[in-house]
């Protein structure tokens, strides 16, 4: 070999080193940006409970969740009232989004034309689009009036229309196109020789659908409801609007109530005075924090599993 | 008439009754939020600063907040994307697909996509006040950051998942190391990356609980990022709470903006989807 290409050789080879060690270098930086959201999730986790300790230190678990006096200047911290405005608030919204929104679903993935479906996924669009305050105004302005004014008068003497069925209502039309499109997803995972089978059978429509369809999807749709419900836990600002915010456990849907993020959202730039209120505010958002991840792994994983399965 | 038949007949007419609830409630939203904020709407209220008493009725808008908008979410997208980008690149072409890793890491993504912005907003709060920072545009933007980047993240996974390995493999058997094709994928996914943009942008735009505690309010637009910033959703919720017609008539009319904003970036996103996708391989 000649010094000539000896050089030329030594240069290429530097030079693909180059490009190697390039490759490495942005390779781990990529890494790290990846693993950052696995301790973000951590960090979070810690985060909150570290800053809630002050609160457990001086009240047991059992008794935050479970008493009803909320008191913060008299150092009594009872969550129960807020728990229950948040399991009835969201009850209440998954009751009307669930058998809309199934019905929605199957009707676009078994039913549907093509034009229809043109029209009707723009719509759950702009729902999934708007902002939780435009619920929580379009809350104020139609759905409470109309509450206070229509219905409450034929069951109980006043309301004032912010309640829980005002904050049941909102929430369950912003988690309606979640639910679609997690049931459209799901549907659509289900093979289509089963259908023709079925069919083939002398099943009707609605039969194959029924039968199979949603036998099939059952643990999916177990896993969306689970994922909606975290959703629903979490709305703030809409909730705030609507519901009243009495600390008080609601006794009918026509009660006010106060969901915990309202609490969170309502209290925090005043608790600064009192280390022990921060705590119980951090407590709350802990609360929030463990059962939305909770939730979220749970069904995320059924829902991966599906997906593998189908195909 | 067999029950198999009238079963059928029944459930048409419910999935009929449930398509047109559904219309109704888009209707009812887009149609009170266009009546109430149309009366009220005046061109002083989007290209005005607060005035003196601007909160028991006075003269003023509330451009301070349409600007902060735009400054946390542009900040915040941008910001966003540089993380989400590589983040995406890394899982679908650096990692196998049956890796271990990647699926510890969709799934993290999705529960942080999961986890409530009041949460974030909480969190973030307290981190600040621990590092000595008040309420400021920074807070903001980087708590919008965090809240938008699994959004980014999981919704250009899904067309990134797509991408045919042929076009990998073409690179590869032409010498070209993984960072270099990444030029490939992008022009690939980059429809992919309008939308989950605009979508990311659209929950930006909307999310009050999260900068609540962290960009704060002011009712002047900020010169530096060490200040506080107001925003769309946080104005109108403040506003509305007040007593006054005035103000809550502002309320309406910047709900109006706000509707009108995420209405645009909403349908440009489907637009995008459907437009510019037809010439995937």
């Amino acid at each position: 070999m000649s010094l000539r290409t000896k050089k030329k050789l030594a240069k290429v080879k530097s030079f693909n080193n180059i490009r190697i060690a390039k490759e490495k270098t942005v390779g781990g930086v990529m890494f790290v940006l990846t693993a950052a959201s696995l301790l973000l999730v951590a960090v979070m986790g810690v985060g909150l409970y570290l800053k809630s300790a002050p609160i457990l230190e001086e009240h047991s678990l059992w008794e935050l969740l479970s008493a009803s006096e909320w008191r913060p200047f008299k150092n009594s911290f009872g969550f129960f009232p807020f728990i229950m405005g948040t399991v009835w608030v969201t009850a209440i919204a998954l009751l009307l989004a669930l058998p809309l929104s199934l019905l929605t679903a199957v009707f676009l993935t078994e039913y549907a034309r093509s034009w229809v479906k043109r029209w009707v996924y723009p719509a759950l669009d702009i729902l999934a689009a708007l902002p939780s305050v435009i619920y929580g105004v379009w809350g104020t302005l139609l759905i409470v009036p109309w509450i206070s004014e229509r219905l409450a008068p034929h069951f109980v003497e006043f309301s004032s229309g912010y309640t829980v069925l005002a904050g049941g209502i909102v929430l369950s039309v912003m988690v309606l196109p979640l639910l679609v499109s997690l049931f459209v997803e799901l549907f659509s995972t289900v093979p289509h020789e089963l259908r023709d089978s079925s069919k083939a059978l002398g099943a009707t429509r609605w039969q194959t659908t029924k039968k199979v369809v949603l036998r099939k999807s059952v643990p999916g749709i177990f896993a969306a409801v689970v994922l909606a419900v975290s959703r629903a836990l979490g709305e703030t600002i809409a909730v705030l609007m609507v519901c009243g915010n009495l600390p008080e456990v609601p006794r009918s849907l026509l009660d006010a109530c106060y969901p915990i993020p309202a609490l969170i959202a309502n209290n925090y730039g005043e608790m600064l005075s009192l280390p022990l209120y921060e705590a119980a505010l951090m407590f709350a958002a802990l609360i929030l924090f463990v059962v939305v991840l909770v939730f979220n792994l749970a069904s995320r994983m059924i829902l991966y599993r599906l997906k593998k399965t189908a195909y | 008439m067999k029950l198999k038949y009238i079963e059928e007949a029944i459930i048409k007419v419910l999935m009929a009754v449930s398509l047109i609830t559904v219309f109704g409630f888009v209707a009812a939203i887009v149609w009170t939020i266009f009546r109430r904020g149309a009366g009220c709407i005046t061109w002083e209220m989007v290209s005005s600063l607060p005035g003196g008493g601007f909160y028991i009725g006075k003269e003023g808008g509330f451009l301070n907040a349409i600007v902060g908008s735009v400054y946390i979410v542009t900040a915040s997208t941008l910001l966003g994307l540089i993380v989400s980008i590589p983040v995406v690149f890394y899982l679908n072409v650096f990692l196998r697909s049956n890796s271990r890793f990647a699926y510890v890491a969709r799934l993290a993504y999705d529960v942080l996509f999961g986890i409530p912005s009041i949460v974030y907003g909480a969190f973030a709060f307290t981190l600040m006040i621990y590092m000595g920072m008040r309420t400021s545009l920074l807070g903001g933007i980087l708590v919008t950051t965090l809240l938008i980047i699994p959004i980014l993240i999981r919704s250009m996974d899904e067309v990134t998942r797509n991408f045919p390995h042929d076009l990998l493999d073409a690179s590869y058997s032409l010498g070209a190391t993984r960072l270099e094709t990444m030029g490939i994928v992008l022009r690939q996914i980059a429809p992919g990356i309008a939308t989950a943009t605009l979508l990311s942008v659209g929950r930006a735009i909307g999310d009050a609980a999260g900068v609540m505690f962290t960009a704060g309010f002011s009712d002047s637009i900020p010169t530096t990022l060490t200040q506080p910033a107001a925003t769309l959703p946080l104005s109108i919720f403040f506003q509305l709470s007040a007593p006054q017609t005035e103000v809550q008539n502002r309320a309406y009319a910047a709900a109006l903006v706000l509707t009108i904003i995420v209405l645009v970036i909403s349908l440009a996103g489907r637009f995008i989807m459907q437009h510019f996708s037809k010439n995937r391989i």
